[in-house]
């Protein structure tokens, strides 16, 4: 196969427009954590019971992601499935955006974001956050070291290598973000072993699922026809991540009903934890894993438009799935000591309430409107788009 | 109840030691020296040598559930107003230190009510996870947050087995002097530290002596000859979740 | 392109250095008239160290003390910030203290002047207890 050519994304009116909108998206995430820093997190629903709220629903599926949205390079560099090389400048530069946004995201949910340079000098190293601060930066240079290679041909030969470090970083970032939780023995919902390799299952299906849909905007923006062929070879991909998240979900849930110790929690998530369940069953299994499987094992759905529409579903469940996760696994009282049933004025042995605000889904917006800009214009300023005639199959 | 040595914590040097004794005990002749009634705020605020924190003492406190009484919060209140918490009409968002728990044995339907605080545990899973060290023990057990480092990330509200630790979601004013607090940090219990440091014991303990329960015992849980020892040989103790193997300071008996 | 070298006679040179003369008289007449801060007194005779060492280093001072504090708990040493406000707070005319960040107050008037802001005040009391 002759070796793709890249050049710049055109400027036309379609992509300045795309620019403005998700610029209002990253103002809008500026304005609300503006607010949420000034006002006091009182502002939004998070409080002493649900600690962590949406913005870390959208950080986490952004740095999840990240670490998938450099399967189409990984697949080129390291698997030698050279059909993918016309997106590996673009996956990695993804990889870089996606992380980007989701740090920016967990940095301003902060009480104190100003104090930024005190979580660069000071580390517990006990501490699996602190380690991940460096998994992060360094993913960050290992994935820009392997843009560097990409780009510049005399050094183009170690482009494999490179890939195979990224590919190995982007495997331990993402048990590392897994191990936040899982790393939580404190909590029913997090206490588990299957968190760290579903945790890798999400990312490469949450990054394909991204993968497809940022291929459809920015070449529908530069207007030469999409890359079908590509595209719905990744597909099928997607099917199998798909299976592979739903397996995962599958073993964490009957883990826990096996034991007896577990079912209240696991009625909560499946059964009558009001939101949890509905979101569980409808959002997580129903929209964003049997509709999108069905869509794309089936051979007769196998056109672009449905494979779009099924990542999209995808992205729905992965919210979804990080909510109820994230957000749940927080409402689900301790049981702080086994035996006794608590009830207190301070919200013991009760579900906890969590209303998310206006402010804390603008903040969480922002930083995908920003993961987009920095993607958008990076393709103005550096030739990461793959000419048009690289994709063998029927162009639409 | 045992407690193996904490090297970790071991954060006053030696020659720090040596220094201070000496100030004391320059502190001690002039005390000694001067008519009462002088005014030397600086000697008489200034540390007694055993009151340094120091890793062969383990603060703690016993609750004896049996005295503890239902329906009373004399220790909650006492908190407050040591620390100056006061609510501001958003019980998810306030700060709460010490907080009443009613519980009822789902066997027996036996009740009692207890108080739950910060258990200032010798492996404290806050101290584990939090990123910048803010979370940190001090050399003589009692857990607390370096607000001047804490980033207000709240990992380790997600890690507290007990929920122990409030978020500050709002501006402060009028803190107490002893008590610094404000927006974005995450506090709880001290134990009073402040009021240890002066040998005085947690607010809370007073509170409940005065009120007449005398449910909370505080001291030094490496004392053999101390007031927690002797209770605890008398009957056994229990600490919230044993699962996890903690090790905690706060002990609760009679349940 | 041609370097256009500047050839100076005496006469430049000595009409530059009173150009200079007088332009540094000028600013040295405009330093003398700069506005310095005007700083409330605190109590008592003398601060706990010289004052033109606390100008420069009382934050240095100040941030040791809370590390002996919050770590090792040191209270009551000349150098915490709960002193100087004990110093250095003054009161109003009802008699009550003015908060010590407040405008115009000890701390604020020269971190106002200096255009540092400062963090303590978001945690620490402003007044004496
Ligand atoms: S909120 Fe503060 S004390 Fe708690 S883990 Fe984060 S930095 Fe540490």
């Amino acid at each position: 196969m002759r070796a793709p050519t890249f050049q710049h994304m055109p400027s036309s009116t379609l992509f300045w427009g795309v620019v403005a909108i998700v610029t209002a998206f990253v103002v809008v995430g500026f304005a609300s954590a503006h607010h949420m820093e000034s006002a006091g997190h009182w502002v939004t629903g998070m409080n002493n019971r649900v600690v962590w709220g949406v913005p870390h629903v959208f950080a986490v599926f952004l740095i999840v992601s990240a670490s998938g949205a450099l399967n189409a390079a990984s697949l080129a560099s390291v698997f030698g499935r050279e059909t993918y090389k016309p997106l590996s400048r673009l996956s990695a530069l993804m990889a870089i955006t996606l992380l980007v946004g989701g740090l920016t995201v967990l940095v301003l949910d902060l009480g104190r974001p100003d104090r930024l340079i005190v979580a660069m000098t000071h580390y517990n190293f006990r501490s699996i956050f602190a380690w991940n601060i460096f998994l992060y930066t360094g993913f960050i240079v290992v994935v820009v070291v392997y843009l560097w290679m990409m780009f510049e041909p005399r050094m183009n030969r170690f482009v494999g290598r490179l890939g195979t470090t990224a590919f190995a970083w982007r495997l331990i970032l993402t048990t590392g973000t897994g191990s936040i939780f899982a790393f939580l023995a404190a909590r029913e919902a997090f206490d588990s072993a299957v968190l760290a390799p579903m945790f890798i299952a999400m990312s490469l299906s949450f990054g394909t699922a991204l993968t497809l849909i940022l291929s459809a905007l920015i070449f529908s923006i530069r207007g030469d026809g999409l890359p079908t062929a590509l595209m719905l070879n990744l597909r099928q991909l997607l099917g199998y991540f798909v299976i592979a998240v739903a397996f995962f979900v599958i073993v964490d849930h009957l883990t826990r009903l096996y034991g007896a110790e577990h079912h209240s929690l696991e009625r909560f998530i499946l059964l009558d934890g009001g939101i949890y369940p509905m979101l569980f069953w409808i959002g997580q299994i129903l929209l964003g894993t049997i509709l999108p499987a069905v869509i794309l094992m089936q051979r007769r759905y196998k056109t672009l438009a449905t494979t779009i529409a099924a990542a999209l579903l995808v992205l729905v469940g992965a919210f979804c799935q990080l909510y109820v996760l994230i957000i749940g696994g927080q409402a689900f009282p301790i049981d702080i000591v086994p035996g006794f049933s608590e009830t207190s004025g301070f919200f013991d042995g009760v579900i906890a309430e969590y209303h998310p605000s206006l402010a804390e889904f603008g903040l969480g917006m922002g930083g995908v409107g920003l993961a987009l800009l920095t993607y958008l214009i990076a393709t103005r300023v550096l030739a990461f788009l793959p000419t048009s005639g690289f994709d063998s199959g029927p162009s639409s | 109840m045992s407690c193996k040595p904490m090297k970790k914590d071991e954060s006053v040097s030696l020659a720090q030691h040596r220094r201070t004794f000496f100030t004391q005990a320059a502190a001690g002749v002039s005390l000694m020296a001067l008519a009462p009634g002088v005014r030397l705020v600086e000697l008489a605020m200034a540390n007694s040598e055993d009151s340094l924190p120091s890793n062969d003492k383990r603060w703690g406190l016993l609750v004896d559930t049996a005295k503890c009484e239902s329906g009373c919060d004399e220790c909650v209140s006492a908190c407050n107003s040591e620390h100056g918490l006061s609510g501001h009409g958003r019980p998810e968002t306030d700060a709460q230190w010490i907080r009443k728990v009613d519980l009822k044995d789902e066997q027996t339907g036996h009740e009692l009510s207890i108080p739950i605080l910060c258990q200032h545990c010798e492996d404290p899973p806050c101290v584990d996870v939090c990123p910048t060290g803010a979370s940190f023990r001090r050399a003589d057990g009692i857990v607390l947050v370096d607000k001047h480092t804490c980033i207000g990330c709240r990992y380790c509200m997600m890690a507290c087995p007990f929920q122990a630790r409030s978020f500050i979601h709002e501006d402060l004013t009028g803190q107490k002097t002893h008590s610094p607090r404000g927006k974005g940090t995450v506090e709880s219990c001290t134990l009073c530290v402040h009021r240890i440091d002066e040998d005085q014991e947690p607010a809370c303990v007073e509170a409940c002596r005065e009120a007449g329960h005398d449910a909370l015992v505080f001291g030094d849980l490496e004392d053999a000859a101390g007031p927690l020892a002797s209770l605890s040989s008398k009957t056994a103790t229990r600490e919230l979740r044993p699962d996890l193997k903690l090790n905690t300071g706060v002990r609760y008996t009679s349940f | 392109m041609r370097v256009k070298v500047i050839n100076l006679d005496r006469t430049s040179i000595a009409s530059l250095i009173t150009l200079s003369l007088i332009f540094l008289l000028i600013t040295g007449a405009a330093v003398a008239d700069v506005v310095t801060p005007e700083v409330p007194m605190g109590r008592g005779a003398q601060c706990v160290e010289p004052i033109e060492i606390m100008r420069r280093d009382h934050f240095e001072f100040i941030k040791h003390q809370r590390d002996q504090t919050v770590y090792h708990g040191i209270r009551g040493s000349k150098h915490s910030l709960a002193g100087c406000i004990d110093c250095h707070a003054s009161k109003g005319t009802e008699g009550e203290f003015l908060p010590i960040n407040a405008e115009g107050q000890f701390c604020q008037t020269c971190h106002t002047y200096a255009a540092v802001k400062i963090d303590c005040f978001t945690c620490h009391a402003t007044v004496p207890d």
